[in-house]
């Protein structure tokens, strides 16, 4: 089996999912920082960021002051790319395959299919398979992760709630994850059928899952963590590497830290996002978690997730 | 009479650390993982895995790690792959950066382009067991190598596995593989360095 992306370039399936999923490896244990120009680019990059994600707005912003949030601009993409070293993200809206081929011949290292923009389609998500660049998606549950990896996702992250400070739902989504890959490793053989009737979710994944005892994709985190016990927190859940969105370069509400003209919040975001990447390499070791923490100025004010209304809501976007 | 287990550490600031430490346990050694300068004492031999070697060096910036790890690697073995190998890189471009000089060749970051660049080849080496399937991700390539530098594995004109001593690298990701040569070929590097 072949796969066409379109570009004249093909791989054959297994091997494309290998390169997919090996990327991914080499992104575990650090932070992938959600970045709006270069300057943020920079500070992330030296800070010691396994990536960055490049987006217009964060999901702060969004949610602050609404509208329709697309994929962004690809002038903007490419100049992220061209001022770091490190591999670059980009943000497809759910559904959205032409936005997915455009990231992809503009060369960003991974695509993320993502609930924080609005989506564009209520009943597909886009065919992964179909495409070079490897895809991460977001899921609340393991039957979400199950089916976004069938359409060829390389990477999972738990949805938590973006932009809002507040960690509770991506402790929420980890621990359903992993608590439903436990309950799989004990059922009878015979009961996996039935199991994957429930999670709404291929059965030849769910016998993978129930197997390994693990995602057959590496399992990362996102959506509210803020600061280094967050990160610390959400490592110790069982994530693997740790996205931080708005909480590196964001002060309250939409407004972003003045990075370019103002020394003092320009240092507020390098402490910030400095101390992340160190609380999450020794996230087991309580001493520099604290040492991290206290190195950190002001944080991100935050939205209690709580405090917003359903229909508001970020993760509940995807099928 | 079995030969005493060599104490095995894998460098696990980031990246692809976990999948080196199963291909080890694998082959029957045990390896752990190393995220502070003081466990390096207690070690035999090293890896430096895949990941990315800008967040390696912020974290050997920090207590005093860069030093301790500098004077392992010109004692020790040591197998880098990847990101590994740049560290160990007497030279680094694209951009420049610092290294620790271990080993005497040119190495340039993302050589080969982005992640759509990224590949797997299958081809001879001087391995004996057929032809090696490598994986290349995001690579660095070798742009040049002193006459201390045995080349163990090319990719068209470019040395891809290399060995100096005690030191072997790669550009490629043998750890992504199921073919235990290399890392095989690195304990029998390990052992024999043992007394």
């Amino acid at each position: 089996m072949t796969e066409n992306n379109g570009f004249g370039k093909q791989h054959d399936s297994s091997t494309g999912l290998r390169l997919k999923t090996g990327l991914a490896e080499m992104l575990k244990g650090g932070v992938i920082m959600d970045v709006m120009n270069v300057a943020q680019a920079r500070i992330a990059e030296e800070a010691g960021a396994v990536a960055v994600m490049a987006l217009e707005r964060v999901p702060a912003m969004i949610r602050a002051e609404g509208g329709v949030a697309r994929m962004a601009s690809p002038r903007l993409i490419k100049e992220i790319m061209a001022a770091c070293t490190i591999p670059v993200m980009a943000k497809a809206r759910i559904g959205h395959f032409a936005e997915a081929q455009v990231l992809q011949s503009l060369g960003v290292d991974f695509i993320d299919e993502s609930e924080v923009l609005t989506p564009a389609d209520e009943q597909h998500h886009i065919d992964k398979h179909a495409f070079t660049t490897p895809f991460v998606c977001g899921a609340k549950n393991l039957g979400e992760a199950l089916r976004r990896i069938s359409e060829g996702a390389a990477l999972i992250r738990t949805k938590g709630e973006p932009g809002t400070g507040d960690v509770v739902h991506a402790v929420t989504h980890m621990r359903t994850i992993v608590r439903e890959i436990k309950a799989l490793t004990a059922l009878r053989e015979d009961e996996l059928y039935a199991a994957a009737k429930n999670l709404q979710a291929p059965y030849e994944l769910v016998r993978m899952v129930a197997e390994a005892g693990k995602l057959p994709v590496p399992n990362f985190s996102a959506g509210g963590i803020a600061t280094p016990a967050d990160a610390s927190l959400m490592m110790q859940l069982g994530a693997e590497t740790i996205f931080v969105g708005s909480g590196i370069f964001m002060k309250e509400g939409g407004t972003p830290l003045d990075i370019e003209k103002n020394d003092e919040e320009r240092k507020e975001a390098i402490s910030r996002a400095r101390a992340i990447v160190l609380a999450t390499l020794h996230y087991d070791d309580p001493k520099i978690v604290a040492e991290a923490s206290e190195a950190v100025i002001g944080s991100m004010k935050g939205l209690a997730a709580a405090a917003i209304e359903e229909k508001n809501l970020m993760q509940t976007r995807g099928w | 009479m079995t030969p005493p287990s060599p104490a095995i550490g894998v460098l696990a600031l980031q990246g692809a650390f976990e999948v080196h430490a199963r291909r080890f346990a694998e082959l029957g050694a045990d390896a752990c993982l190393v995220r502070k300068p003081g466990q390096l004492a207690a070690l035999d031999a090293l890896v430096i895995p895949g990941g990315e070697s800008t967040t390696f060096l912020k974290h050997l910036d920090r207590a005093g790690f860069y030093g301790v790890l500098n004077q392992f690697v010109h004692s020790k073995p040591v197998f880098g792959t990847c990101a590994g190998c740049i560290l160990l890189a007497r030279e680094v471009t694209n951009p420049p950066q610092p290294s620790l000089g271990a080993l005497d060749v040119s190495v340039e970051r993302n050589a080969y382009g982005r992640q759509n660049d990224s590949t797997i080849l299958t081809a001879e080496t001087s391995l004996p067991g057929g032809p090696l399937e490598m994986v290349f991700i995001r690579a660095p390539r070798i742009n040049r190598a002193s006459g201390k530098i045995e080349v163990l594995a090319k990719r068209g004109d470019s040395p891809v596995l290399v060995r100096q001593g005690h030191i072997l690298a790669s550009t490629f990701h043998p750890e992504l593989s199921q073919d235990p040569r290399v890392h095989q070929l690195f304990l029998n590097i390990v052992r024999s360095s043992m007394p």
